[in-house]
């Protein structure tokens, strides 16, 4: 869908969401779209972003379907987050270059390229299929300095870009800055992010892959999410325990990098595994083409990142060491492209997302309903009250 | 589905009543099948337009503000409506509606708070998703404990013998007629607001004009069916519920986004452009349903509510944008109204204008008009700020009160008295027992799932 298009099918369709008003208590979504009356770009990519993808609002909604009315809130808020991811992509051309099919592959394949280069180049080829033992066995293989700055390089890189979209984003959201500088605003909006509050479907769960709700996908997502973190948090420890403590790798399998990184594997394995199996049952409407490449993509990334770790793990006092570290920084080094220029950039906007939404949250009442009025503090629903009646006794809809 | 099995019970109607009864007969290990009109996307009925759930609890009850005990109950009922046909089947419905919520989430319900903007009711709880999450948990709940449903059937006969039992029935199915042996039926099949000829037959030509607000299946053909058959009616088959929709809504199934809460912000013409009710007659609950009988009865069955900028924000909007023009005489036009009446309407109306008191649209305000007919007794507030808002309105029916009679077992009666011995109903095809006039939210299903738990109970039993 081009963009003016989307934006009209997104006033169109939320228009009639905040007629309704019955998803109210399924994800923070809705309350949010109730906060406007009329949908710009901004609305649409800051509610786009803060949709979860549960699929829960359509399995409630009576317009769904071949209903006339055609609401369809996943599929539209699917197709609006990828072009957002698009849009706020720095360079542009980067993205397209980098979401293409084939293109993890690629980069995966001028990885390889270069760690073999540089192996081969301060080693030799024997070195390379040596077996290697005792302190800094790795960087007998690929040399310290030639891990850390390519990593350190492409990490500030991917952080830059990143910043450059979030604060696209917020521009363009009309959040701006200032919710970002709030402390408060911080804590309950990481406290939704970790707790993957809005995966919980209002309690109702997603209706993942089909039918009843379920709690799975957000056990899926908390595996990788857990695992992801582990896995980082294991590099963080290694590097103290060279750096700072000056222990040496390779570190022994009771290790707190080893064991960090190791249930770290086990969570991104059975989570992205499970995603992978599990996804392509669930029936979607419309699928949109570009976020399932960037969803397999990085799936899969992640995964041989996983697989190629703990087999480096495994096997690294054989002489196929070597080898192995070599695919595995090429694998690394393909998954650190695709950070700023994949599916990885989702958690940014729908952290960002979430913080404009605590902010929000605390807005004016709405506007009062027909068929249940609003809060009218000097005619209290209590028994003993002769008003009473007039309050809670409605003639009203059918609710 | 040749050579169906025999059935304990048979259930037509797979709205929340239907499913209620289905659940309530298949924990009393009967072999249900439930038929349901619709096909499978637009399963429910009018229950997938619902949110919320009126019943009787005491203090400190989750999801409730306060006690709601049965008494206020039943003087809420009485103050809307005059007592139904069967005013000794409300009490005990009003007694019985404690134990609904329990039951709900054992049968998988969850629940949320009261909507955003509305007030937090201690009389009602609201189910999560609305009414298509109720009826899509039902239906999983039901199949699990294995009921048997089928999509876009209609049962079409009951074979009544003299004795008023129901030994088999006809179920149409796919082009095909079957015949279904079982134990007992209960009709859960709504009422007859879809029924265009009967609309027609009964409201006049201008029924033509009607929107139905809920399901396009609620033909009533069941209802007529045994009312032919001797059962006896209740409620009164001329009156309807029904409010303003928006003139644009499909002619049916649009469901609560088509309402317009406009009408008290404004004022309300009809199609020679001039006004003919009270638009501040009463807040909001009061008046709300009156607006669908009052435009039913308007040449062309159209009326228009109109206002000014100053009204836009204090409502919430329907589904269809408004329409909006710089002046009044251009907004006339595009609404299709003669503009120089509405302008002329619009003047006098702004001459009788002198607010008094601040404006309140939270209550009964005070600033009447002077001098005008039909006075507006609140709210009044001179339109005269650029832009002009407006919606066309019709008439939009949700219910009809005309019913069958049923005892405490939810058994339907013959026009003798006595009961027919295993035909059973539940929800709006005998809401006419407890409703005639006037409708309170939630009620619909604390009637449906009541009488939907009293009728499968009792038909497994037969």
């Amino acid at each position: 869908m081009s963009e003016p298009s989307l934006l009209t099918e997104a006033d169109r369709q939320f228009t009639i969401c905040n007629a309704c008003r019955f998803c109210e208590g399924i994800c923070a979504v809705f309350p949010a779209m109730e906060l406007r009356t009329a949908f710009e770009i901004g609305d649409v990519s800051y509610l786009a972003n803060l949709c979860h993808d549960c699929g829960a609002c359509l399995d409630a909604c009576p317009f769904s379907g071949p209903h006339e009315f055609a609401i369809d809130i996943p599929a539209l808020m699917t197709d609006a987050r990828a072009e957002s991811y698009e849009r706020f992509a720095w360079p542009r051309s980067v993205w397209a270059l980098l979401t293409r099919r084939g293109a993890p592959l690629a980069i995966f394949a001028v990885g390889f390229a270069f760690f073999l280069l540089i192996a081969l180049a301060t080693g030799g080829g024997d070195r390379l299929f040596r077996t290697h033992t005792g302190d800094d066995a790795f960087y007998s293989v690929v040399p310290f300095l030639w891990i850390l700055i390519p990593a350190l390089a492409g990490g500030l890189y991917a952080l830059a870009v990143m910043l450059i979209g979030v604060s696209g984003f917020a521009r363009e959201t009309g959040a701006g800055v200032r919710p970002f500088r709030s402390l408060a605003l911080h804590r309950r909006a990481v406290s939704d992010a970790v707790r993957l509050e809005y995966l919980k479907g209002g309690g109702g769960g997603c209706p993942y892959p089909v039918g009843d709700g379920s709690g799975t996908r957000r056990l899926l997502h908390s595996l990788v999410f857990y695992g992801f973190l582990s896995t980082f948090a294991s590099t963080v420890a290694a590097a103290i325990e060279q750096d700072i403590l000056g222990i040496r790798p390779p570190y022994p399998v009771l290790s707190v990098p080893v064991i960090l990184g190791t249930i770290g594997g086990i969570g991104i394995l059975a989570g992205g595994f499970g995603f992978l199996l599990i996804a392509r049952r669930r029936v979607r409407t419309r699928v949109n083409a570009a976020m399932l490449r960037l969803n397999r993509g990085f799936t899969t990334l992640l995964l041989a990142s996983t697989l190629t770790g703990l087999l480096l793990l495994v096997l690294r006092a054989t002489p196929l060491m070597g080898i192995l570290l070599v695919i595995h920084l090429a694998v690394l080094a393909a998954l650190f492209a695709t950070f700023p220029y994949g599916k990885f950039v989702h958690w940014m906007y729908r952290y960002a997302a979430l913080v404009q939404f605590r902010m929000e949250s605390d807005a004016e009442p709405a506007p009062q309903s027909s068929d249940h009025p609003g809060p009218q503090p000097e005619v209290l629903p209590s028994p003993s009250v002769p008003g009473a009646v007039e309050v809670s006794g409605h003639e009203s809809s059918q609710p | 589905m040749t050579g169906m099995k025999p059935y304990d019970v048979v259930v037509a109607g797979g709205g929340n009543a239907g499913l209620c009864a289905a659940l309530s007969a298949a924990s009393e290990a009967a072999r249900v099948l439930l038929v349901e009109r619709s096909p499978r996307w637009r399963r429910g009925g009018n229950s997938r337009h619902t949110r919320d759930i009126r019943y009787a609890h005491d203090a400190g009850e989750p999801w409730a503000m306060t006690a709601y005990p049965a008494p206020a109950f039943a003087e809420d009922l009485r103050s809307v409506s005059d007592p139904g046909s069967a005013p000794e089947l409300a009490g005990p419905m009003i007694e019985e509606s404690r134990s609904l919520p329990a039951w709900m989430e054992r049968h998988g319900v969850r629940w949320q708070q009261p909507l955003r903007g509305s007030l937090a009711l201690s009389t009602n709880r609201f189910f999560l998703g609305g009414g298509r999450a109720l009826i899509n948990t039902y239906y999983d709940t039901a199949t699990a404990l294995g009921v048997d449903v089928m999509y876009a059937g209609s049962v079409v006969g009951l074979d009544l013998a003299g004795d008023g039992r129901c030994r088999a029935l006809s179920v149409e199915h796919e082009g095909r007629r079957e015949t279904v042996e079982t134990g007992a039926v209960v009709l859960a099949s709504g009422g007859l607001e879809a029924n265009r000829q009967w609309l027609r037959k009964t409201f006049g030509e201008g029924a033509d004009n009607f929107v139905i607000r809920g399901t396009p299946d609620n033909d009533g053909s069941l209802l007529l069916n045994l009312l032919e058959r001797g059962a006896q009616p209740v409620g009164s088959p001329d009156t309807f519920h029904g409010i303003a929709v928006d003139a644009r809504s499909p002619s049916a199934d649009g469901g609560i986004v088509t309402r317009v809460d406009s009408i008290p912000f404004g004022i309300v013409v009809d199609s020679t452009g001039r006004r003919f009710y009270d638009e501040g007659e009463a807040l909001w609950p009061k008046r709300y349903a009156q607006w669908g009988r009052l435009i039913a009865n308007r040449p062309g069955q159209i009326a228009y509510s109109i206002m000014d900028r100053q009204s836009w924000g204090s409502f919430i909007p329907s589904c269809f944008p408004p329409v909006r023009a710089g002046t009044v005489p251009e907004l006339a036009s595009k609404l299709g109204v003669d503009a120089t009446a509405v302008s002329q309407t619009v003047a006098e109306f702004n001459a009788a204008v002198a607010p008094t008191q601040p404006f309140d649209h939270s209550r009964l305000d005070g600033n009447g008009t002077t001098g005008l007919t039909p006075r507006k007794s609140h709210w009044a507030r001179p339109i005269d700020q650029a832009p002009y808002y407006g919606y066309p309105l019709r008439p939009g029916i949700t219910f009809t009160y005309a019913g069958l009679a049923v005892d405490s077992t939810a058994r339907v009666l013959r026009t003798g008295g006595e009961p027919f011995g295993n035909v059973f109903a539940a929800g709006e095809l005998m809401a006419g027992n407890i409703l005639t006039r006037g409708y309170l939210a939630g009620v619909g299903l604390t009637i449906g799932s009541v009488f939907g738990r009293i009728a499968g109970r009792e038909a497994a039993r037969v």
